[in-house]
């Protein structure tokens, strides 16, 4: 490392943590303050601490309502990343090992997938006339086609590098298809199926559109929902809104600390493939 | 008749089922109720009503003009920042594995939580930035209350927000690339410049080609940070076409919303498509 090389790192540095940092201190930082105190959005250490008095006082906001957005939003993640995980391994597979007209037919619709922007009334109406608008197994569901694309190609690309001769030697065993995929390569692809937990739990667990249009109503709140609908209560009360955000932000660096790196493998590769 | 084959395509049905009727489905659907008064339960058919309304009303035209200036300024910028940031994180500087930390995270955290976060900040009397900006002499802008400014404050948030993204992309396509090409550009004399320019951009190109193309997508489709930070505000003035079929919605004009949607989606098609084909095109003569 040359001195140039230490003194433009620690520029860089100085000037992330100025840009990249800062927000997130001022989060902790109103989210400890006073009403007062916070309504003065002063990037400034709190006169009075209150971290654990905003805390209770948030769970508590109208009939603890962050409790259950917590447990919606749980339901939601688990049962689509769930969902995810098993339907698109299998295609992946298939689309991987049996290349022809109708494996690039679904290609071609995994990949419009990526791009079309959902038509958000019609989606409405279909989960209307299925009886799915306002639950929580349409949101489920939603979930899993929209960002099914996504998981598709992790898989096929992965699917790639298992080789073929680990199939060949179950089929002459006399395997079916079915358990073939399940004893043999299913084990075989957690690398990429722990990716695939991770990347699209934080996406479902960060998603706002969708709830917004697809689950109305107070019992039905997830987790960024009450972001939106505290904004309006908490317009006084700026400490209390952004405990909720920190609330918020807490479980996906839960999540960063303990997967990097299968984020950044998922991302990139996810990525680089679409 | 052959054998069965150990991979059936009945694996594809359930996926494709849940795919058809949620996805494809409505987005087939749409192209039909675009053309109705809409109510949910009974639609009629008005022809290309909606679609006048959108080109005659000047905040539907202007939602649409903001789509794109929006989607081109977040495209350009994490594409410039993220190859820049990108190489400064491979050059081998102290601290570079928890910068390259500290830039990533915020594409984990939620979009709503940054948003208001920032409202916070851009407060134009009492919000950090404006302050710190006084402090230096400067009296900053009403960052979110200016119409002229709104839209493009929003899409520097959004570019914080998603630089990181671009820039882990260009990392490993920087990675992709064999220290030869240096090499052999240091022994001809290059300078570091020259060598940026002839070795590190050409060859960075299939990242440039996925930034761009995620970015841009990203760009036209973006809602949520809009709506957390200014909900098309002040006055229409950041509205998009995300937010004016959400708006509509609201409003109970379902035709009309789901118009704007069928307008998106060409909008999308007619640029990412073209797009894709140009940059394929280049690829094979390079």
């Amino acid at each position: 490392m040359t001195r140039r090389q230490t003194w433009t790192g620690i520029a860089a540095l100085a000037a992330a943590t100025l840009i990249f940092i800062v927000p997130f201190v001022f989060i902790f930082l109103m989210a400890a303050k006073t009403k007062q105190d916070a309504s003065r959005f002063s990037f400034a250490w709190p006169a009075d601490w209150q971290l654990w008095q905003n805390f209770v006082e948030v769970i508590q906001t109208r009939n603890y309502m962050l409790l259950l957005a917590y447990f919606n939003s749980t339901v939601i993640t688990v049962g689509a990343v769930t969902g995810l995980v098993i339907l698109a391994a299998l295609v992946g597979y298939v689309l991987q090992r049996r290349p022809g007209r109708m494996s690039n037919v679904v290609y071609g619709f995994i990949l419009a997938g990526l791009m079309i922007p959902p038509a958000v009334v019609p989606t409405i109406w279909v989960l209307q006339g299925l009886g799915l608008f306002k639950t929580l197994h349409g949101m489920i569901l939603i979930q899993i086609a929209y960002n099914l694309a996504f998981s598709v190609l992790l898989y096929r690309s992965f699917i790639g590098t298992i080789p073929r001769d680990l199939d060949e030697a179950a089929i002459i065993d006399g395997a079916k298809p079915l358990q073939i995929f399940w004893k043999v390569v299913l084990p075989l692809l957690k690398p990429v199926t722990v990716t695939n937990i991770v990347v699209q739990s934080l996406a479902v667990f960060n998603d706002f559109t969708n709830p917004l249009y697809y689950l109305p109503g107070k019992e039905n709140v997830t987790v960024q929902l009450t972001l939106y609908n505290f904004q309006g209560q908490f317009l006084s009360q700026f400490n209390l809104l952004f405990m909720n955000i920190l609330l918020v932000t807490i479980p996906p660096l839960i999540v960063f600390i303990f997967f990097n790196r299968q984020i950044v493998a998922g991302m990139t590769a996810g990525a680089v493939k679409g | 008749m052959t054998r069965r084959s150990p991979y059936p395509y009945w694996f594809f049905a359930p996926a494709a089922v849940i795919y058809t009727a949620l996805f494809l489905l409505p987005t087939v659907a749409a192209f039909w109720f675009a053309l109705t008064r809409w109510d949910l339960y009974t639609a009629t058919f008005i022809g290309l009503d909606n679609f006048r309304q959108f080109l005659a009303e000047p905040f539907l035209i202007s939602g649409m003009s903001n789509t794109l200036i929006y989607a081109v300024t977040t495209s350009g910028l994490k594409t410039v920042l993220g190859l820049l940031l990108a190489v400064l994180l491979t050059s081998g500087l102290y601290a570079q594995g928890f910068l390259r930390t500290v830039v990533f995270f915020p594409v984990l955290v939620s979009t709503i939580g940054v948003g208001l976060t920032f409202t916070a900040l851009m407060h134009p009397t009492k919000g950090a930035i404006n302050v710190a900006l006084e402090l230096v002499g400067i009296d900053g802008p009403g960052w979110l209350t200016n119409p002229t400014l709104a839209l493009f404050s929003v899409a520097l948030v959004d570019l914080w927000k998603g630089v990181g993204l671009a820039t882990l992309i260009y990392i490993a396509g920087l990675a992709s690339i064999s220290p030869e090409y240096y090499e052999a550009a240091r022994i001809d004399g290059a300078t570091r410049r020259q060598m940026f320019w002839r070795v590190t951009v050409p060859l960075v190109r299939p990242a440039t080609i996925t930034v761009i193309t995620l970015s841009l997508i990203g760009g036209l489709r973006s809602f949520d940070l809009i709506w957390a930070m200014t909900k098309g505000g002040p006055g229409f003035s950041s509205d998009v076409l995300a937010s004016t079929i959400y708006k509509q919605y609201q409003a109970g004009f379902y035709g009309l919303s789901t118009a704007g949607n069928v307008i998106l989606f060409l909008m999308i098609a007619l640029i990412i498509l073209p797009l894709t084909l140009w940059f394929n095109r280049r690829e094979v003569d390079a």
